[in-house]
This record gives C-alpha cells, structure tokens and sequence, in this order.
C-alpha cells in the first residue's frame, strides 16, 4: 500500500515535472509558432539566476519565485525585440536563429562562471515519509506550484484583456492590427512571459537537478516532445501531452528501468503523432485553451 | 584495384589535411603534442581540468628546456561532447598535425572513436581516464585506474563499513555496463549480494523511480558508476528524499568530475570513493604541485582529481619516454615506455606495466566531509590486475583491440 502510494506520488512528480518545463516553450513555441531552441538555455539561465542570488544572499524563495521568472523575462524581451521580431511566420528561421541563441548562451554563461557552477542550493523543505518510503517535500511543493502555474497562466489569457489581446494577434495580427492592437508589443510581451514561465521553472527545479550551462540539452528534447504531442490547445495540450508522456514513462522506468522507460516515452510520441498529427488536442479537447 | 568513392575521399580528405601541415613543419621543428578533451557540453565538467593540467605539463616540460633541445608544442582540440569530432580531430591531429603524441579522451565511447584511428596512423595515443580495463593496445598507454585497482578496493571497505547487500546504479554505455559487472563480481567475491542493477541514459534528470525501487529493495548500500551533469541529479534528489542517511552510497565516478562540489555539504558527506588521486595525499610533490597550481590560477583554481592529475602525469611520462629514447619516434618511445617507464608525480610513483601498456600505481579510497576527501586508506602499487587477466602484449605486441567489449563473459573472465 505504501509501495503504491510512493509511486503515484513520484508518477504525479513526473508529470508535473515534463509539465513545468514545457509551460513555457507551449507559449512560445505552440502560440507563437516560433520554434524556440534556445528553451533549454532560458531553463538554465532561471536555475543560474537562483544560484547567482542566493551565493549572494538572497532568501532562496524569492530568488525562485521571483527573481527567476524576472530575469529570464527580461532577457526573453532583449532576445525578441533583437532577433525573434524579424523573424515572424518564419519557422524555419527562428529555429536556426534560437539554435545559435542557445549556442551563445551556453558560451557566455561557460565564459562567466565556467563549466561547472558549485551549487550549495539543498531543496528547501524537508522529508515527507509515506510508511516505509521518503521523498523529498520540496517535489509535492514542485507539483503544487505546477498546478498553480496552470491556473494562472488560464487566468491570464482568459480573463484580461492581456489575453485576450494576446489571443487574437496569435490567431490573426492583421485583423487585431486593424482593431488597434500594437501586434509588435504583444508579440514582445507573449514572448516575454513565456521566457518568464520557463526561467521560473528552471529556477524551481535548480535545488534538485545540476545546475550547468550545458543542462538545457537535457531537457529541450523532451519539451518539445511533449508540446507536440498536446497539440496546438497550449494548457490542455501541454496537459495532456505530460500526464501521458510522463506516466507512460513513470511506469515504465519503474518495472523495467529508465533506459526503457526513454524509449517507452518516444515510442507513444511517435505512435501517438503518427495516429493524431496534429496532437492530442488536434482531437480531443479542441474546444480548450 | 577497385577504388571505392569512399575510399577515394578518405584517401584525398588526408592528402588535403596533410598538404598544409606538410608545408608548416618546413618552418618549424617544434615536437607536437595534440590533446583531445571535451571542453564543452555535458562532460566538459571532466574535460576543463584536465585541460588545465595538460597545458601545465607542457609548459612545465618547456620551461626545463623543452625535449633533445626542442619546444613541444600543445595542440588542443575541443571535441564537445561530440564522439563525431574525436574522429575528426584525432585524423587531424595525426595525419594532419603529424602529432608526435596525442593525449585525450574522456568517456569509453570517445576513446574507442580515436583508438583505432591512432592505431592505424600509427600515432602515439595516452589515454589518462579511469575506465573500465580491458584495452590490449600496443599503440596505446592507458594511465588511468581501472576496476581491479579501485572497484576491488572499495567494494570490501564499503561492506564491510555498511553491510552485505548492494544496489548498483551505473550509466548506460559501456564504462557502466563494464564497470557494473567488475562490480557484481566483486560484490559476488566478498560474499554480498547484488540486489539490482539498474542503467541510465546520459540525459536523465528525474531519478524518482530509481529512488522508490532502493527504496523497496532495502540495500545496505548503493555504488554507483553515474556519469556526467545530468546524472549530478540523482545525488541530489536521493539526498532530498532523506536517503542520505539512510542508505549510503559508494561511487567510482562521482568525484573526477568535482561533482562534490555540485552539491551542497551536508548531502554528500560521507560518501564513499576510490581513486588513484585525491587532493589530501601526502607527499612533496603533490604539496608542490598544488602549491604552484593555486599561485598560477588563484583561489579559484579547480579541485584536482585523478582525470586532471593523470593527464599531467600521463605527459610527463611521455616527454620521460622521449628523454629516454633520445627521440620522438614512435617505436623507440614506446619501448622506452614499456621498459618500465616510471614518474613520481603528484600521485605517488606510476609504473608502466609492460604486458598491458597500462599503470601500476598507488590508490586511495577517500570520504567525503563538507565538500573535501579525505583519504581513509591507501594501497602502494596496485597492478592493472583486470586487464593483465586478458591481455599479454609481451608476448604478442601486435594487437589493438579492446577485450571487454562485449562484457567481462565475453572476455573469458567469470
């Protein structure tokens, strides 16, 4: 019984996991169609943001929840407004312009703080038991902020007018254009909170990964995996697409071991888009944000 | 003769990278020394250091007058990560650069890229990792400790310190598929038993799984054989989930990457390690050379480990060779080298062993407390005993392969 709740609970930790670091690429890449390499770069630089703070004696909370997405928002509105902006309805060049973004990145922060960043950051919280087995409190708190980060993010573009506004230029810039809309602010701001979204999530999971500057390539892969397989509904879609990729491959690493549990993970995004093209949300839940 | 198109590009790709090279070494009569690291991407947390004590072989070499009055010159290629670029630098560096030496490699995988490359350019190759044993290669010194000298040392001490059952954690290619069965059999030899075995793909982050299965198997300690940044996560979340302190672990790669230092104190203290090479030895020329590492680069300097150790030593058991030889050329260095080359360095003495071109050296197992190891127990010159287990180049110089390839079954060795 125990043994079952442990691992429900590190199955909900995987999912919430694939979906925390896919958020923010859904944004980008889902609405604004811009094929965004460089997420991996925008998740590390949120975790070195936490480092760089809390060496510097920063409450590692606001560090995480605060200062990460800030910065990497930031940086994220530098990046449009210097390279992303030309590039619009361009796919296939924002993905060679983000591939050297993400290149650059990793050369400068390597050029700044070296290959290998000494973290002293221990995930804060302390050890939940379930009978015989722990896990670490910081991972429930990871899977309570994923779920509050969906809901704001729905709130956001469902109920102001941001999103609203944000909405309707992704669909159809002439028109939003023609209603008055400064379709290159909100292309900037869409842009910018999407890099807030990840350099949050990046900041978060810097307690329990490595933080490097060449750990982005880890996670890009997966990201985009599971964006795509969602489809183009950015929240029910990067829902959809973790809580499948990220069970599928819960359960599979648990009974045969993780190199299984990869492969199990690529084998149903392959199934799955060559069944349903278009993601998951190209069939089910079309009506969804 | 058939000429293939394949053949005719190889062929043409040499003669083009050599005709440049060919013209430059008219002007210059410096001796080539190529290094080949990976000084980005995920295992250049290997890779930097041992750049830093390559370069400062090189200089020290030149700055006691060079080699039979000549400078060596340091050629340094960044593989990136990347196995496609050892090829390509270690054919660049041979037929192109016409390296007297080439020193390089990181994981297994890179090594077995370059290995055969060299062997055919009949380039001198030093490989300066701890591995996994097994390469029979009379073109190529392995200086770096192998199962045998570090598994077979920790695996008692670790039992007998925290029990009989073992989980074994390993990365998945064929340094932790290899080194997970030298460790099985020892764990079999000492009379423990091995739980379960588990690999892991480079690029994991999420060991949660991983965690529950220790968990539910109840070992008295894990060894773990991870490899790379990605891999720093699992230390990380095992130690979050409280399990620190519950079910120690021993390692034999956690360490040459500095990952000690990639997390916080009191998450790594007390784990286990063996190496051929940790900071605390005592002897002068360890407290020397890292009396001079530190007034050359600063506080900051990176913590040494055996990787960054051996490949200083790993040069100056060459430039040794050279010295003795009266010449770069590869035979007579060779066999100066398999005469029983030996150093002293930082690390105590390395002897090269003849029958496997590999090292007998001193070896050390060390406990980690705040962020530094600190060594438990020391073993004078152990031999490659694995790898003397296979390999016989005494008798037959003419091979290079590598023995374990296929597992230690394969190779004879139960």
């Amino acid at each position: 019984m125990d043994l079952v709740a442990a691992i429900i609970f590190q199955l909900v930790y995987g999912i919430a996991n694939l979906a925390l670091i896919s958020l923010g690429l859904a944004i980008i890449f889902g609405m604004m169609r811009v094929i965004n390499l460089a997420h991996g770069e925008f998740l590390m630089l949120g975790g070195y943001t936490v480092v760089v703070a809390t060496n510097a004696g920063v409450n590692i909370w606001i560090a995480m929840l605060i200062l990460a997405p800030l910065v990497v928002g930031i940086i994220g509105v530098i990046v449009e407004r210097l390279l992303i902006r030309w590039l619009y309805g361009r796919m296939v060049d924002t993905l060679l312009a983000t591939w050297g973004l993400s290149l650059l990145l990793i050369g400068l922060v390597t050029s700044i703080f070296g290959a290998s960043t000494a973290t002293t950051i221990s995930p804060p919280l302390g050890i939940i038991r379930i009978g015989d087995y722990s896990a670490s409190g910081y991972e429930l708190f990871l899977i309570v902020v994923t779920a509050i980060l969906f809901v704001a993010v729905f709130a956001t573009l469902k109920l102001t007018r941001l999103g609203l506004v944000a909405r309707g230029t992704m669909q159809n810039p002439e028109m939003s254009s023609a209603l008055g809309v400064s379709t290159t602010r909100t292309y900037m701001i869409t842009f910018g909170l999407g890099a807030g979204v990840t350099g949050l999530a990046g900041g978060l999971l810097a307690p329990v990964t490595g933080v490097l500057p060449s750990i982005g390539a880890t996670y890009i892969a997966k990201a985009f995996i599971t964006v795509i397989s969602g489809g183009s509904a950015i929240l029910a879609g990067t829902a959809s697409g973790s809580v499948l990729l990220g069970g599928i491959n819960g359960i599979f690493a648990f009974i045969t071991g993780p190199t299984i549990g990869e492969v199990a993970l690529l084998v149903t995004a392959i199934v799955l888009l060559r069944l349903m093209p278009r993601g998951i949300t190209g069939r089910f839940f079309r009506k969804y944000l | 003769m058939t000429l293939s198109r394949r053949h005719f590009v190889m062929g043409s790709t040499a003669l083009a990278l050599a005709a440049p090279a060919s013209i430059g070494r008219a002007a210059s009569d410096n001796l080539k020394f190529a290094s080949i690291l990976d000084l980005s991407g995920g295992l250049d947390i290997y890779g930097a250091a041992m750049a830093v004590t390559t370069k400062l072989a090189i200089e020290d070499i030149n700055a006691a007058g060079g080699l039979l009055g000549r400078e060596v010159e340091l050629q340094m290629y960044d593989a990136q990560s990347t196995i496609q670029f050892y090829t390509q630098y270690a054919t660049q560096a041979a037929a192109g650069d016409k390296a007297d030496t080439v020193h390089g490699g990181i994981t297994s995988a890179s090594r077995e890229a370059i290995r055969p490359t060299l062997a055919r350019f009949k380039t001198l190759y030093f490989y300066n990792t701890q591995y996994e044993g097994g390469v029979c290669d009379y073109n190529n010194f392995c200086t770096g400790s192998t199962p045998a000298q570090t598994v077979a040392k920790i695996v008692p001490y670790a039992m007998k310190k925290w029990g009989k059952k073992v989980y074994i954690v390993a990365a998945d290619y064929n340094y932790g598929q290899i080194t997970a069965q030298w460790m099985q059999k020892f764990v079999d030899e000492n009379g423990g038993e091995t739980l379960d075995v588990e690999f892991f793909p480079l690029d994991v982050t999420n060991f949660g799984p991983t965690i529950n299965k220790i968990q539910t198997a109840k070992p008295d300690l894990v060894i773990s054989a991870l490899v790379g940044g990605a891999h720093v996560s699992f230390y990380r979340q095992y130690a979050a989930a409280g399990m620190m302190k519950e079910i120690p672990i021993a390692s034999t790669t956690f360490g040459v990457g500095n990952e000690q230092t990639l997390i916080s104190a009191e998450e790594g203290n007390g784990m286990l390690a063996s190496y051929g090479y940790f900071e605390g030895i005592d002897n002068p020329q360890n407290k020397e050379f890292l009396a001079r590492l530190e007034a050359k680069l600063g506080a900051d300097r990176p913590v040494m480990n055996e990787l960054a150790i051996r490949s200083y030593e790993g040069a100056m058991l060459w430039a040794e060779a050279v010295k003795a030889a009266g010449t770069a050329d590869r035979e007579p260095v060779i066999e100066a080298l398999r005469s029983g080359m030996s150093y002293d360095g930082p690390s105590g003495t390395v002897n090269i062993d003849a029958q496997t071109n590999h090292c007998s050296m001193n070896v050390y197992i060390g406990e980690l407390t705040d962020q530094t190891w600190n060594i438990k127990e020391s073993f004078v010159n152990q031999p490659p005993a694995d790898t003397q287990m296979v390999c016989d180049l005494n008798e037959n110089p003419n091979q290079s392969t590598f023995l374990f390839e296929n597992g230690l079954a394969a190779a004879g060795i139960k």
